[in-house]
C-alpha cells in the first residue's frame, strides 16, 4: 500500500468524525469498511492525525470482537452460533467446513481464500440454522449444502 | 419535505385514509431477504407492471411468521385479507392472476394457521386471549419503513405533537409513570422514574440514548422493530428527550445489524428534513439531534455504563454504580438509556392515554411483550403478547407446539442471563414477577423451545460459555469464577463428571451471584443454577456418565 494512499484513507475517515466526541471506535469501524480490518500503519496513522496515543487505539481494537488485525480471506464463512442456530446445528455444519476445507474454526486456508469463524447471533434465528459468506446470509443450512456453498465460492 | 407544522400531522393522515387503496406487502426484514424476499418483491412489481394493475407494492419490515419466509401479505378490496408463506418468484404471477384479477384466494399458499394467530396488525381494539396483542410492533410488516409519511398515516408522532402542545415535560413523566412501563430490557425498571431521575439530576447536558446492543444470542425484537419501524423508536426518543430536558441523543446499534443502523439512519435523514429532529421541532422551542454509534461485537456493552463507555470511544467496560447513568452518564452528564422496545411503546401511550395502556397486561406488568420465538417450535416467529398470557399459549398456540413427533422439554427465556423452565411449568404467565420466580428472567425477550433431543448439560455448557467468552475481565468473580464453572461444565458435558462437581456449581453461582461487579457476571450462573434446580436427573447421569452429548 502506497502511504500516501493510506494517509488519504485515515484523513478521510478522520475528517468526518473529527468534530465528534468520542469518535475514535467510529473511525476504527470507518477504516474496516473500506479495508476489511484495521492494518498496524494505518492504526499508527490514526495515533498522528488523532493525536491519540496508540496504545489506546491496541485497547479498543482487542477489546472488541468485531475488529479485525489481519486481512480477511477472499471468502470469510462464518457460523451463526446463536442458540437457535446452535440446536439446529452450527457445530455439525460447521465440522462439514472444517473437514472439506482442511482447517478449524478460526483458521485460514494457506492460500488465502477460505475463513472459518463463527459469529454471534445475527438476530435471523427463524431461518436458522444460518451461515453468513462475507456478510450474505444463507438460511435453514444443513451439512448436504456445504459442498454446494463452497462451489459458488468460485474465481 | 418541508418542515411540518404540528397541524400538517391532521392533514396527511387526512389524505392518506382517503387515498387508500389495495396493497401487497413484501416483509423484508433481515428474514425476510436472507430467504429470497427482494427475488420475490421484483417479480412482483414487473407482474403488476405487466398486467397494468392500480396497486401500492411496500417494502415492509418483519412480519413475525419467521418460519416462513419470504413472506407476502395481500390486501385487495373483497378479498379476505391473505399471508402468503415461502413464496417464491415463480408463484408470484399466480398470487396476481388469482388473488388480485380474479378475486380468489390462492388456499394452497396461504398460511391459514399463521393468519389467525400471526397477522401483521390488530383487527380488534381489545386482547384476545390466546392470541398476539401488537403495540410495539404495530406497524412491523404494515407500513414501508423507510416512509415517514406512511409513518404519520397510521398515526405516527400524534403522540410527540400532544407532548409539545398539550403536555409539560413533568406531565409527561406523570403520564408514562401513571402507564406502568416497565424496562423492556430486561430488568423490568419503572420508565417514568428512570426519567424523573435524570430530569431532577443537575447537569448543564442531558443525554437520551437507546439502547439497541441486542446481545442476547436467540433474540431479534430490536432488530425487527428497528429495521421495521424505525421511526417509532425516534418518536420514543424525541419524547424521552422532550421529558428529560436533553438536546442531544445516540442510538447504540450493533454492527452486526447492518440493515438496522440503514434504516435508522434513513429514518433521522427524514425526520430532520421534516422537521421532526434538529432546530425548533414542530415548531416548538424543543430542539433534538440523534446520531447512530455502532457497537463492535462486544455482549457486555449492552450494561449501561458499558455502553457509555463506548460511546464515549473507549473499551466497554463497566464501572460500579452508583453512581447510576441518570445522575452521572455520557461525558458526566445524566443520561436517560432505554432499550428499542420501551422507546416504541411510548408513541402509542402518550397518544392513547396511560390508561389505555394499563387495561392490557396485569397490574404489575402492564403492557405486552415481544418475544422471538425460536428453537424446536413448528413456527418461530416475532410474537407479542399481552403481559401475563401462559407460556404454553406461546409455545403451543402461537408456535404451534414441538416438531412433528417430538416431546417439550424446556423454555428458555432470558438469554444466557435467564433460565430453563422445565415443561411442567408451562402454565406460568409472563411476567417480570412469575418469571423471576422459576429463576429465570423476562430478560429482552429471546424465547427458546428444547425438546426431548437437547441435553441440558450441554445448552448450559454453551450459555456459560458465551458468558466466558463475553467476560470483559475486570472483576474477579465473573472473570475466574466464569472459567471454572466452564471447566466443570465441559467435564459433565463429557460425562466426567463428579459428585463433587455439583456443590462446586453451586458455590461458584453464588460467589458470582453476589460480588460481581456489573449484571454480566451476577445472572451469568443463572442458566446453571435454574437447570440444577430443575433437571437434577440430567446432571446425575453426566456424573455417572451414561450421559452422551445430543
Amino acid at each position: 500500500m502506497a502511504e500516501k494512499d493510506l494517509s488519504a484513507d485515515v484523513a478521510l475517515a478522520v475528517r468526518k468524525w473529527q468534530k465528534k466526541r468520542g469518535a475514535l471506535i467510529m473511525v476504527l469501524h470507518e477504516i474496516q469498511g473500506r479495508l476489511g480490518y484495521v492494518p498496524r500503519e494505518i492504526a499508527l496513522e490514526l495515533s498522528k492525525q488523532m493525536n491519540v496515543p496508540l496504545a489506546r487505539i491496541y485497547e479498543v481494537l482487542t477489546f472488541y470482537n468485531f475488529f479485525e488485525l489481519e486481512p480477511p480471506a477472499k471468502y470469510v464463512i462464518s457460523g451463526c452460533m446463536g442458540t437457535a442456530c446452535y440446536l439446529k446445528g452450527t457445530p455439525q455444519i460447521m465440522q462439514e467446513f472444517s473437514r472439506l476445507l482442511g482447517i478449524e474454526v478460526g483458521q485460514t486456508t494457506p492460500d488465502g481464500r477460505f475463513s472459518l469463524t463463527t459469529v454471534r447471533c445475527v438476530g435471523c434465528c427463524g431461518q436458522a440454522p444460518v451461515v453468513l459468506i462475507n456478510g450474505e446470509v444463507h438460511s435453514k443450512v444443513s451439512p448436504q449444502d456445504v459442498p454446494h456453498l463452497l462451489a459458488q465460492c468460485k474465481d | 419535505m418541508t418542515k411540518l407544522q404540528k397541524e400538517d400531522l391532521e392533514g396527511i393522515l387526512q389524505r392518506r385514509r382517503e387515498s387508500r387503496r389495495d396493497w401487497i406487502a413484501v416483509g423484508m426484514g433481515s428474514c425476510g431477504l436472507a430467504a429470497g424476499a427482494d427475488a420475490v418483491f421484483t417479480a412482483l412489481t414487473e407482474g403488476a407492471r405487466e398486467r397494468g394493475l392500480e396497486i401500492d407494492i411496500r417494502k415492509t419490515g418483519c412480519l413475525g411468521a419467521c418460519h416462513a419466509e419470504p413472506l407476502v401479505e395481500v390486501c385487495v378490496d373483497g378479498v379476505p385479507k391473505t399471508l402468503y408463506g415461502h413464496v417464491s418468484a415463480e408463484w408470484v404471477d399466480l398470487i396476481l392472476d388469482s388473488h388480485v384479477l380474479l378475486k380468489r384466494v390462492v388456499t394452497r399458499l396461504a398460511v391459514p394457521e399463521i393468519a389467525e394467530r400471526l397477522t401483521s396488525c390488530n383487527d380488534r381494539d381489545e386482547p384476545d386471549p390466546g392470541r398476539q396483542y401488537k403495540i410495539v410492533t404495530r406497524n412491523c410488516g404494515a407500513i414501508d419503513p423507510e416512509s415517514l409519511e406512511e409513518y404519520i398515516a397510521s398515526g405516527g408522532y400524534q403522540a410527540l405533537r400532544r407532548c409539545l402542545s398539550d403536555l409539560s415535560p413533568d406531565e409527561v413523566i406523570q403520564e408514562v409513570e401513571t402507564s406502568g412501563l416497565r424496562g423492556r430490557g430486561g430488568a423490568g425498571f419503572p420508565t417514568g422514574l428512570k426519567w424523573r431521575l435524570t430530569r431532577e439530576a443537575e447537569g448543564a447536558e442531558k443525554f437520551v440514548v437507546c439502547n439497541g446492543d441486542e446481545g442476547d444470542p436467540g433474540a431479534y425484537m430490536d432488530r425487527s422493530v428497528l429495521e421495521g419501524d424505525p421511526f417509532s423508536v425516534i418518536e420514543g426518543m424525541t419524547i424521552a428527550a422532550y421529558a428529560i430536558g436533553a438536546s442531544e441523543g445516540f442510538l447504540y446499534i450493533r454492527a452486526e445489524y447492518p440493515l438496522a443502523v440503514a434504516r435508522i439512519e434513513a429514518a433521522i435523514r427524514s425526520a430532520k428534513l421534516a422537521g421532526l429532529l434538529g432546530r425548533n421541532i414542530l415548531g416548538s422551542d424543543f430542539s433534538l439531534n440523534l446520531e447512530v454509534r455502532l457497537g463492535a461485537g462486544a455482549f457486555v456493552c449492552g450494561e449501561e455504563t458499558a455502553l457509555i463507555a463506548s460511546i464515549e470511544g473507549k473499551r466497554g467496560t463497566p464501572r460500579p454504580r452508583p453512581p447510576y447513568p441518570s445522575v452521572s452518564g455520557l461525558w458526566g452528564g445524566p443520561t436517560c438509556i432505554n432499550n428499542v422496545e420501551t422507546l416504541a411503546n411510548l408513541p402509542p401511550i402518550l397518544a392513547k392515554g396511560a390508561d389505555w395502556f394499563r387495561s392490557i397486561g396485569t397490574e404489575k406488568s402492564p403492557g405486552t411483550k415481544v418475544f422471538a420465538l425460536t428453537g424446536k417450535v413448528r413456527r418461530p416467529g416475532l410474537v407479542e403478547i399481552p403481559m401475563g398470557t401462559p407460556l404454553r399459549t406461546v409455545v403451543e398456540e402461537i408456535g404451534g407446539g414441538p416438531l412433528p413427533g417430538r416431546r417439550i422439554k424446556a423454555v428458555q427465556t432470558g438469554g444466557p442471563s435467564g433460565g430453563v423452565i422445565p415443561a411442567h411449568l408451562l402454565d406460568t404467565p409472563v411476567t417480570y414477577e412469575d418469571l423471576a420466580e422459576l429463576g429465570s428472567m423476562m430478560g429482552s425477550g429471546g424465547m427458546i423451545v428444547m425438546d426431548d433431543q437437547d441435553s441440558i448439560v450441554d445448552i448450559t455448557r454453551f450459555y456459560l460459555g458465551f458468558c466466558v467468552e463475553e467476560s470483559c475481565g475486570k472483576c474477579a468473580p465473573c472473570r475466574i469464577g466464569g472459567r471454572q464453572m466452564l471447566t466443570i461444565l465441559e467435564r459433565l458435558s463429557e460425562g466426567r463428571g463428579t459428585p463433587e462437581d455439583l456443590e462446586q456449581l453451586r458455590q461458584i453461582s453464588k460467589t458470582m451471584k453476589a460480588a460481581s461487579l456489573c449484571g454480566l457476571g451476577k445472572s451469568a450462573p443463572n442458566p446453571v443454577l435454574s437447570t440444577l434446580r430443575y433437571f437434577p436427573e440430567e446432571y446425575e447421569r453426566a456424573i455417572s456418565g451414561a450421559h452422551t452429548k445430543a
